[in-house]
Protein backbone atom coordinates (compact mmCIF):
# COMPACT_ATOMS: atom_id res chain seq x y z
CA UNK A 1 0.00 0.00 0.00
CA UNK A 2 1.61 3.34 -1.06
CA UNK A 3 -0.29 7.00 -0.28
CA UNK A 4 1.06 10.18 -0.53
CA UNK A 5 1.74 11.71 2.97
CA UNK A 6 1.61 15.42 3.79
CA UNK A 7 3.28 15.50 7.83
CA UNK A 8 2.30 19.25 8.61
CA UNK A 9 3.95 21.67 10.63
CA UNK A 10 3.33 20.35 13.71
CA UNK A 11 4.61 16.90 13.00
CA UNK A 12 8.01 18.70 12.67
CA UNK A 13 8.71 19.86 16.09
CA UNK A 14 5.97 19.78 18.38
CA UNK A 15 4.42 16.64 17.68
CA UNK A 16 7.85 14.69 16.29
CA UNK A 17 6.45 11.81 18.48
CA UNK A 18 3.54 11.59 16.43
CA UNK A 19 5.84 11.87 12.91
CA UNK A 20 7.93 9.17 14.27
CA UNK A 21 5.26 6.83 15.65
CA UNK A 22 3.32 6.92 11.92
CA UNK A 23 6.42 6.07 10.20
CA UNK A 24 7.20 3.15 12.72
CA UNK A 25 3.65 1.48 13.00
CA UNK A 26 3.24 2.45 8.95
CA UNK A 27 6.50 0.39 8.41
CA UNK A 28 5.73 -1.92 10.36
CA UNK A 29 2.34 -2.76 8.44
CA UNK A 30 3.68 -2.48 4.98
CA UNK A 31 2.51 1.06 4.02
CA UNK A 32 4.77 3.62 2.36
CA UNK A 33 4.00 6.68 2.65
CA UNK A 34 5.71 9.24 0.14
CA UNK A 35 5.79 12.59 1.43
CA UNK A 36 4.93 15.43 -0.63
CA UNK A 37 7.97 17.23 -2.11
CA UNK A 38 8.30 20.52 -0.82
CA UNK A 39 4.74 21.19 0.58
CA UNK A 40 4.08 24.07 2.34
CA UNK A 41 1.95 24.88 5.68
CA UNK A 42 -1.71 24.85 4.99
CA UNK A 43 -2.34 27.59 7.05
CA UNK A 44 -4.65 26.32 9.78
CA UNK A 45 -7.78 28.25 10.33
CA UNK A 46 -5.28 30.94 10.54
CA UNK A 47 -5.39 32.39 6.72
CA UNK A 48 -9.10 32.19 5.98
CA UNK A 49 -9.89 34.69 8.32
CA UNK A 50 -7.39 37.19 6.08
CA UNK A 51 -8.14 36.16 2.69
CA UNK A 52 -10.13 33.30 1.26
CA UNK A 53 -8.46 33.12 -2.38
CA UNK A 54 -4.73 32.90 -0.74
CA UNK A 55 -5.76 30.68 2.15
CA UNK A 56 -7.22 28.26 -1.01
CA UNK A 57 -4.36 28.90 -3.11
CA UNK A 58 -1.63 28.51 -0.46
CA UNK A 59 -3.38 24.81 0.27
CA UNK A 60 -4.01 23.73 -3.40
CA UNK A 61 -0.24 24.33 -3.86
CA UNK A 62 0.49 21.35 -1.85
CA UNK A 63 -2.68 19.23 -3.62
CA UNK A 64 -1.08 20.27 -7.29
CA UNK A 65 2.28 19.10 -5.82
CA UNK A 66 1.49 14.91 -5.06
CA UNK A 67 3.04 12.88 -7.07
CA UNK A 68 1.27 12.41 -10.10
CA UNK A 69 1.55 8.81 -9.89
CA UNK A 70 -0.51 9.01 -6.07
CA UNK A 71 -4.35 9.76 -5.74
CA UNK A 72 -4.42 9.05 -2.23
CA UNK A 73 -3.11 11.84 0.63
CA UNK A 74 -2.88 10.82 4.32
CA UNK A 75 -2.79 13.82 6.06
CA UNK A 76 -2.63 13.09 9.92
CA UNK A 77 -3.27 16.83 11.29
CA UNK A 78 -6.90 17.47 11.82
CA UNK A 79 -6.35 21.16 10.38
CA UNK A 80 -4.19 19.69 7.24
CA UNK A 81 -6.61 17.32 6.57
CA UNK A 82 -9.81 19.49 6.43
CA UNK A 83 -8.31 22.42 4.80
CA UNK A 84 -6.81 20.20 1.86
CA UNK A 85 -10.39 18.24 1.92
CA UNK A 86 -12.13 21.03 1.72
CA UNK A 87 -9.87 22.94 -1.11
CA UNK A 88 -10.49 20.47 -3.28
CA UNK A 89 -14.43 19.68 -2.66
CA UNK A 90 -15.12 23.47 -2.89
CA UNK A 91 -13.14 23.93 -5.91
CA UNK A 92 -15.04 20.70 -7.29
CA UNK A 93 -18.19 22.00 -5.98
CA UNK A 94 -17.75 25.45 -7.81
CA UNK A 95 -15.56 25.78 -10.88
CA UNK A 96 -15.35 29.52 -11.47
CA UNK A 97 -13.75 28.94 -8.14
CA UNK A 98 -11.91 26.70 -9.11
CA UNK A 99 -10.42 28.85 -12.27
CA UNK A 100 -9.61 31.40 -9.69
CA UNK A 101 -7.56 29.46 -7.15
CA UNK A 102 -6.03 27.71 -10.45
CA UNK A 103 -5.58 31.18 -11.72
CA UNK A 104 -3.58 31.76 -8.41
CA UNK A 105 -1.52 28.52 -8.57
CA UNK A 106 -0.11 29.20 -12.25
CA UNK A 107 1.85 32.26 -10.98
CA UNK A 108 3.80 29.60 -9.92
CA UNK A 109 3.03 27.12 -12.83
CA UNK A 110 0.97 24.77 -10.74
CA UNK A 111 -2.42 23.45 -11.42
CA UNK A 112 -4.86 21.17 -10.05
CA UNK A 113 -7.61 19.57 -11.37
CA UNK A 114 -10.54 19.00 -8.30
CA UNK A 115 -11.05 15.37 -7.57
CA UNK A 116 -7.65 14.01 -8.39
CA UNK A 117 -6.26 13.41 -5.18
CA UNK A 118 -8.49 12.03 -2.21
CA UNK A 119 -7.24 13.31 1.23
CA UNK A 120 -7.57 11.09 4.11
CA UNK A 121 -7.28 10.58 7.76
CA UNK A 122 -4.81 7.93 8.81
CA UNK A 123 -7.34 6.17 11.55
CA UNK A 124 -9.51 5.56 8.43
CA UNK A 125 -6.73 4.28 5.97
CA UNK A 126 -5.70 1.38 8.68
CA UNK A 127 -9.21 0.87 9.88
CA UNK A 128 -10.56 0.65 6.46
CA UNK A 129 -7.67 -0.18 4.01
CA UNK A 130 -5.61 -2.34 6.35
CA UNK A 131 -8.64 -3.66 8.60
CA UNK A 132 -8.90 -5.81 11.37
CA UNK A 133 -7.08 -9.10 10.44
CA UNK A 134 -4.38 -7.09 9.19
CA UNK A 135 -3.78 -5.00 12.10
CA UNK A 136 -4.45 -8.12 14.41
CA UNK A 137 -2.09 -10.07 12.60
CA UNK A 138 0.23 -7.61 13.45
CA UNK A 139 0.28 -7.47 17.07
CA UNK A 140 2.39 -9.10 19.32
CA UNK A 141 1.37 -7.79 22.92
CA UNK A 142 -2.18 -7.20 23.92
CA UNK A 143 -2.78 -3.82 25.79
CA UNK A 144 -5.46 -5.71 27.51
CA UNK A 145 -5.54 -3.65 30.85
CA UNK A 146 -5.49 -0.54 29.52
CA UNK A 147 -8.09 1.73 29.36
CA UNK A 148 -8.08 4.17 26.52
CA UNK A 149 -10.34 7.32 25.76
CA UNK A 150 -10.19 7.58 21.85
CA UNK A 151 -10.20 11.17 21.08
CA UNK A 152 -11.44 12.29 17.75
CA UNK A 153 -11.63 15.99 18.08
CA UNK A 154 -13.49 18.16 15.35
CA UNK A 155 -12.37 18.70 12.33
CA UNK A 156 -11.33 15.20 11.37
CA UNK A 157 -15.35 14.02 11.38
CA UNK A 158 -16.73 17.44 10.68
CA UNK A 159 -18.12 19.07 8.53
CA UNK A 160 -17.79 15.92 6.24
CA UNK A 161 -19.38 13.26 7.15
CA UNK A 162 -18.20 10.78 5.10
CA UNK A 163 -16.26 8.43 6.61
CA UNK A 164 -17.39 8.08 10.51
CA UNK A 165 -20.40 9.70 12.66
CA UNK A 166 -20.02 13.37 13.24
CA UNK A 167 -21.46 13.81 16.34
CA UNK A 168 -20.12 9.86 17.71
CA UNK A 169 -17.22 8.50 15.66
CA UNK A 170 -15.93 4.81 16.31
CA UNK A 171 -13.21 4.01 13.50
CA UNK A 172 -10.52 4.89 15.86
CA UNK A 173 -12.73 3.07 19.03
CA UNK A 174 -13.02 -0.28 17.00
CA UNK A 175 -8.92 0.16 15.52
CA UNK A 176 -7.74 0.14 19.55
CA UNK A 177 -9.94 -1.88 20.47
CA UNK A 178 -8.86 -5.07 17.83
CA UNK A 179 -5.23 -4.66 19.52
CA UNK A 180 -7.09 -5.80 22.76
CA UNK A 181 -7.23 -1.86 24.77
CA UNK A 182 -10.14 -1.63 26.56
CA UNK A 183 -12.01 1.55 24.77
CA UNK A 184 -13.78 3.28 27.67
CA UNK A 185 -16.95 4.98 26.41
CA UNK A 186 -15.94 9.07 25.83
CA UNK A 187 -18.87 11.60 25.29
CA UNK A 188 -16.97 14.13 24.92
CA UNK A 189 -14.45 12.30 22.02
CA UNK A 190 -15.87 14.37 19.23
CA UNK A 191 -16.05 18.13 21.05
CA UNK A 192 -13.38 20.84 20.74
CA UNK A 193 -10.30 21.38 22.60
CA UNK A 194 -10.17 24.92 21.67
CA UNK A 195 -7.66 24.91 18.80
CA UNK A 196 -6.11 28.19 19.09
CA UNK A 197 -7.82 29.54 21.74
CA UNK A 198 -4.93 28.75 24.51
CA UNK A 199 -2.94 31.37 22.94
CA UNK A 200 -5.41 34.31 22.52
CA UNK A 201 -8.48 33.43 25.26
CA UNK A 202 -7.45 31.45 28.06
CA UNK A 203 -10.91 31.31 30.36
CA UNK A 204 -12.59 29.67 26.83
CA UNK A 205 -9.53 27.50 26.31
CA UNK A 206 -8.84 25.70 30.11
CA UNK A 207 -12.87 25.38 29.90
CA UNK A 208 -13.07 23.60 27.09
CA UNK A 209 -9.98 21.75 27.88
CA UNK A 210 -11.31 20.95 31.38
CA UNK A 211 -14.48 19.29 30.22
CA UNK A 212 -12.27 16.81 28.63
CA UNK A 213 -9.92 15.94 31.07
CA UNK A 214 -13.30 15.59 33.82
CA UNK A 215 -14.90 13.59 30.90
CA UNK A 216 -12.27 11.25 30.55
CA UNK A 217 -12.09 10.83 34.21
CA UNK A 218 -15.08 10.34 34.81
CA UNK A 219 -14.92 7.19 32.22
CA UNK A 220 -12.05 5.56 33.99
CA UNK A 221 -9.79 6.47 31.28
CA UNK A 222 -6.13 5.71 31.80
CA UNK A 223 -5.08 7.82 28.79
CA UNK A 224 -6.48 9.78 26.49
CA UNK A 225 -5.83 9.09 22.58
CA UNK A 226 -5.26 11.88 19.98
CA UNK A 227 -5.13 11.93 16.07
CA UNK A 228 -4.22 15.80 15.62
CA UNK A 229 -1.15 17.46 16.87
CA UNK A 230 -2.82 20.40 18.14
CA UNK A 231 -5.31 18.70 20.47
CA UNK A 232 -2.35 16.60 21.74
CA UNK A 233 -0.43 19.69 22.73
CA UNK A 234 -3.49 21.67 24.16
CA UNK A 235 -4.13 18.72 26.60
CA UNK A 236 -0.59 17.79 27.08
CA UNK A 237 1.13 20.86 27.16
CA UNK A 238 -1.92 23.01 28.68
CA UNK A 239 -2.74 20.62 31.48
CA UNK A 240 -0.77 21.94 34.14
CA UNK A 241 -1.77 25.38 33.23
CA UNK A 242 -5.99 24.19 33.80
CA UNK A 243 -5.18 22.67 37.09
CA UNK A 244 -3.31 26.18 38.29
CA UNK A 245 -6.59 27.94 36.57
CA UNK A 246 -9.48 25.49 38.65
CA UNK A 247 -7.20 24.14 41.12
CA UNK A 248 -7.61 20.99 39.94
CA UNK A 249 -5.39 18.25 40.00
CA UNK A 250 -5.51 16.06 36.43
CA UNK A 251 -2.27 14.34 35.50
CA UNK A 252 -3.80 11.97 32.20
CA UNK A 253 -1.27 11.49 30.33
CA UNK A 254 -1.65 12.39 26.23
CA UNK A 255 -0.98 10.48 23.29
CA UNK A 256 -0.75 9.64 19.91
CA UNK A 257 -3.12 6.63 18.94
CA UNK A 258 0.17 5.58 17.07
CA UNK A 259 2.06 5.12 20.02
CA UNK A 260 0.08 2.79 21.66
CA UNK A 261 -0.96 0.94 18.47
CA UNK A 262 3.26 0.61 18.23
CA UNK A 263 3.26 -0.82 21.54
CA UNK A 264 0.90 -3.43 21.00
CA UNK A 265 2.86 -4.03 17.81
CA UNK A 266 6.24 -5.07 19.89
CA UNK A 267 8.06 -1.63 18.46
CA UNK A 268 10.23 0.29 20.79
CA UNK A 269 9.68 3.38 23.24
CA UNK A 270 12.42 4.99 20.95
CA UNK A 271 10.73 4.42 17.72
CA UNK A 272 7.53 5.51 19.02
CA UNK A 273 8.50 8.61 20.19
CA UNK A 274 7.83 8.22 24.07
CA UNK A 275 9.33 10.53 26.34
CA UNK A 276 8.42 14.03 24.68
CA UNK A 277 5.09 13.74 26.44
CA UNK A 278 4.79 16.36 29.05
CA UNK A 279 2.84 14.70 31.35
CA UNK A 280 4.35 11.28 32.36
CA UNK A 281 2.76 8.40 30.74
CA UNK A 282 5.42 5.45 31.01
CA UNK A 283 4.21 5.01 35.16
CA UNK A 284 1.12 4.54 33.86
CA UNK A 285 1.34 2.45 31.42
CA UNK A 286 3.72 0.05 33.36
CA UNK A 287 1.61 -0.54 35.73
CA UNK A 288 -1.07 -1.28 33.47
CA UNK A 289 0.29 -3.28 30.89
CA UNK A 290 3.60 -4.40 32.67
CA UNK A 291 4.41 -6.83 29.80
CA UNK A 292 3.81 -4.62 26.84
CA UNK A 293 6.26 -2.56 28.59
CA UNK A 294 8.92 -4.79 29.75
CA UNK A 295 8.39 -6.27 26.04
CA UNK A 296 8.94 -2.55 24.05
CA UNK A 297 12.96 -2.25 24.09
CA UNK A 298 13.58 1.79 25.32
CA UNK B 1 -37.56 33.87 6.35
CA UNK B 2 -37.28 37.27 7.60
CA UNK B 3 -38.11 40.57 5.44
CA UNK B 4 -35.13 42.60 4.74
CA UNK B 5 -35.14 45.58 5.92
CA UNK B 6 -34.19 47.91 3.69
CA UNK B 7 -31.47 48.78 0.66
CA UNK B 8 -28.48 48.75 2.91
CA UNK B 9 -29.82 45.37 4.74
CA UNK B 10 -30.40 43.77 1.34
CA UNK B 11 -26.89 44.76 0.46
CA UNK B 12 -25.03 43.48 3.44
CA UNK B 13 -26.94 39.78 3.58
CA UNK B 14 -25.75 39.45 -0.16
CA UNK B 15 -22.37 40.71 0.26
CA UNK B 16 -21.93 38.30 3.22
CA UNK B 17 -23.83 35.39 0.97
CA UNK B 18 -21.23 36.50 -1.85
CA UNK B 19 -18.25 35.92 -0.12
CA UNK B 20 -19.44 32.65 1.40
CA UNK B 21 -19.46 28.96 -0.66
CA UNK B 22 -23.32 27.88 -0.77
CA UNK B 23 -23.60 31.36 1.22
CA UNK B 24 -27.19 31.49 -0.18
CA UNK B 25 -28.59 29.24 2.30
CA UNK B 26 -28.17 31.60 4.56
CA UNK B 27 -31.92 32.76 3.48
CA UNK B 28 -33.50 29.34 4.60
CA UNK B 29 -32.42 30.40 8.01
CA UNK B 30 -35.26 29.40 10.29
CA UNK B 31 -34.35 30.82 13.93
CA UNK B 32 -34.15 27.68 15.36
CA UNK B 33 -30.88 28.24 17.24
CA UNK B 34 -29.57 24.97 16.86
CA UNK B 35 -26.37 26.60 16.00
CA UNK B 36 -26.18 28.62 19.43
CA UNK B 37 -26.67 25.42 21.51
CA UNK B 38 -23.85 23.30 19.74
CA UNK B 39 -21.74 26.24 20.31
CA UNK B 40 -18.77 25.16 22.85
CA UNK B 41 -18.53 29.01 23.29
CA UNK B 42 -21.80 30.03 23.12
CA UNK B 43 -22.33 31.61 26.32
CA UNK B 44 -19.52 33.90 25.47
CA UNK B 45 -20.74 35.34 22.53
CA UNK B 46 -22.46 38.92 22.20
CA UNK B 47 -24.65 37.41 19.98
CA UNK B 48 -25.17 33.72 19.21
CA UNK B 49 -25.13 33.12 15.74
CA UNK B 50 -29.10 32.92 15.45
CA UNK B 51 -29.10 36.39 16.44
CA UNK B 52 -26.66 37.34 14.55
CA UNK B 53 -28.14 35.99 11.35
CA UNK B 54 -31.13 37.86 12.03
CA UNK B 55 -28.84 41.26 12.74
CA UNK B 56 -27.35 40.28 9.34
CA UNK B 57 -31.34 40.19 7.45
CA UNK B 58 -31.98 43.71 9.28
CA UNK B 59 -28.40 45.16 7.87
CA UNK B 60 -26.81 46.02 11.17
CA UNK B 61 -23.72 46.01 9.62
CA UNK B 62 -21.42 47.58 12.17
CA UNK B 63 -22.94 45.63 15.13
CA UNK B 64 -22.74 42.36 13.50
CA UNK B 65 -19.09 43.26 11.93
CA UNK B 66 -17.77 44.68 15.86
CA UNK B 67 -19.38 41.38 17.45
CA UNK B 68 -17.67 38.78 19.55
CA UNK B 69 -18.81 36.26 17.61
CA UNK B 70 -17.06 35.30 14.63
CA UNK B 71 -13.77 35.78 16.75
CA UNK B 72 -15.10 33.34 19.65
CA UNK B 73 -16.00 30.66 16.93
CA UNK B 74 -13.15 27.76 17.26
CA UNK B 75 -14.35 25.74 13.88
CA UNK B 76 -15.27 22.84 15.36
CA UNK B 77 -18.32 22.80 12.95
CA UNK B 78 -20.63 21.29 15.15
CA UNK B 79 -22.95 24.04 14.18
CA UNK B 80 -22.94 23.44 10.30
CA UNK B 81 -23.06 19.86 10.67
CA UNK B 82 -26.22 20.15 12.97
CA UNK B 83 -27.97 23.07 11.21
CA UNK B 84 -30.97 21.90 9.68
CA UNK B 85 -31.18 23.96 6.80
CA UNK B 86 -27.61 23.15 5.32
CA UNK B 87 -26.57 27.09 5.90
CA UNK B 88 -21.97 26.53 6.20
CA UNK B 89 -22.19 28.14 9.58
CA UNK B 90 -18.63 28.54 10.08
CA UNK B 91 -17.98 29.35 6.50
CA UNK B 92 -20.20 32.61 7.56
CA UNK B 93 -17.71 32.95 10.45
CA UNK B 94 -14.58 33.04 7.77
CA UNK B 95 -16.13 35.42 6.09
CA UNK B 96 -17.77 38.12 8.96
CA UNK B 97 -14.11 38.15 10.56
CA UNK B 98 -12.82 39.14 6.45
CA UNK B 99 -15.07 41.89 6.34
CA UNK B 100 -14.73 42.66 10.34
CA UNK B 101 -10.94 43.17 9.67
CA UNK B 102 -11.63 44.90 6.20
CA UNK B 103 -13.69 47.73 7.62
CA UNK B 104 -11.31 47.88 10.80
CA UNK B 105 -14.44 46.31 13.11
CA UNK B 106 -12.87 43.96 15.19
CA UNK B 107 -12.13 45.21 18.66
CA UNK B 108 -11.13 43.17 22.05
CA UNK B 109 -9.53 40.02 20.55
CA UNK B 110 -6.20 39.13 19.73
CA UNK B 111 -7.15 36.44 17.13
CA UNK B 112 -7.07 38.84 14.38
CA UNK B 113 -2.73 39.48 16.11
CA UNK B 114 -2.32 35.69 15.54
CA UNK B 115 -3.47 34.84 12.46
CA UNK B 116 -1.30 37.94 10.79
CA UNK B 117 1.68 36.48 12.71
CA UNK B 118 1.00 33.38 11.94
CA UNK B 119 0.57 33.68 7.88
CA UNK B 120 4.02 35.88 8.11
CA UNK B 121 5.86 32.75 8.91
CA UNK B 122 4.16 31.00 6.52
CA UNK B 123 4.53 33.75 4.10
CA UNK B 124 8.36 33.70 4.89
CA UNK B 125 9.60 30.59 5.20
CA UNK B 126 6.31 28.28 3.53
CA UNK B 127 6.01 26.42 6.91
CA UNK B 128 4.78 27.51 10.08
CA UNK B 129 7.69 28.65 13.04
CA UNK B 130 6.26 27.80 16.36
CA UNK B 131 8.72 29.60 18.83
CA UNK B 132 8.60 32.66 16.41
CA UNK B 133 4.77 32.49 16.14
CA UNK B 134 5.00 32.26 20.32
CA UNK B 135 7.75 35.19 20.78
CA UNK B 136 6.47 37.39 18.02
CA UNK B 137 2.79 37.14 18.90
CA UNK B 138 3.02 37.69 22.92
CA UNK B 139 5.65 40.55 22.41
CA UNK B 140 3.47 42.26 19.90
CA UNK B 141 0.24 41.65 22.04
CA UNK B 142 0.65 40.73 25.45
CA UNK B 143 3.88 41.14 26.85
CA UNK B 144 2.46 40.22 30.23
CA UNK B 145 1.52 36.95 29.70
CA UNK B 146 4.75 36.06 28.31
CA UNK B 147 6.59 35.90 31.80
CA UNK B 148 3.56 33.18 32.38
CA UNK B 149 4.18 31.61 28.81
CA UNK B 150 8.25 31.65 29.85
CA UNK B 151 8.31 27.93 31.68
CA UNK B 152 5.80 26.19 29.19
CA UNK B 153 8.55 27.45 26.11
CA UNK B 154 10.76 25.41 28.53
CA UNK B 155 8.80 22.45 28.78
CA UNK B 156 8.22 22.22 25.28
CA UNK B 157 12.18 23.06 25.06
CA UNK B 158 13.45 20.38 27.51
CA UNK B 159 10.82 17.63 25.62
CA UNK B 160 12.54 18.30 22.43
CA UNK B 161 9.36 19.99 21.12
CA UNK B 162 10.25 23.18 20.05
CA UNK B 163 12.72 24.25 16.92
CA UNK B 164 14.77 26.86 17.42
CA UNK B 165 15.39 27.38 13.87
CA UNK B 166 11.99 28.08 10.95
CA UNK B 167 12.39 25.52 8.20
CA UNK B 168 12.31 27.04 4.75
CA UNK B 169 10.53 25.71 1.80
CA UNK B 170 13.19 25.10 -1.17
CA UNK B 171 10.82 26.96 -3.56
CA UNK B 172 9.59 29.46 -1.25
CA UNK B 173 10.21 31.76 -4.60
CA UNK B 174 6.96 29.91 -6.44
CA UNK B 175 4.88 30.31 -3.27
CA UNK B 176 5.14 33.57 -2.75
CA UNK B 177 4.35 34.25 -6.42
CA UNK B 178 0.95 32.00 -5.61
CA UNK B 179 0.49 34.28 -2.60
CA UNK B 180 0.95 37.85 -4.55
CA UNK B 181 -1.05 36.62 -7.65
CA UNK B 182 -4.03 35.56 -5.31
CA UNK B 183 -3.88 38.85 -3.24
CA UNK B 184 -4.39 40.64 -6.88
CA UNK B 185 -6.93 38.88 -7.77
CA UNK B 186 -8.81 39.41 -4.99
CA UNK B 187 -11.27 37.61 -2.58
Amino acid sequence: MKYAFYPGCSLEASSAAYARSIEAVCRALGIELVEVDDWNCCGATEYHSLHRLTAAAVIARNLALVDQQLTQLVAPCAACFLNLKKVDHQMADEPAWADKVNAALAAGGLHYQPGRVKVRHLVEVLHSDVGKEGIQARVKKSLAGLKVAPYYGCQIVRPFKDWDNPEYPMKLDELMSWVGAEVVPYPTKAACCGGHMTQISEAQAYELLRRLLQSAVDAGADVILCMCPMCQLNLDAYQSAVNSYFGTNYRMPILFFTQVLGLAFGLSLKELGFGSEIVAALPVLRQKVPAVLAAAKS
Amino acid sequence: MIQMANKEGTSFLHQVMAETPRGERLLHCIQCGSCGGSCPNGPDMDYSPRILFALIQAGEREKVLSANTMWMCVSCYYCTTRCPQQIPITDIMYTLKRMSLREGLAKGTDAPALARTFVHYLATYGRAFELGLATRFYLFNKPLAMVKMGPLGLKMLAHGRMSLMPKRIRNIGQLQAIIAKAQDLGD
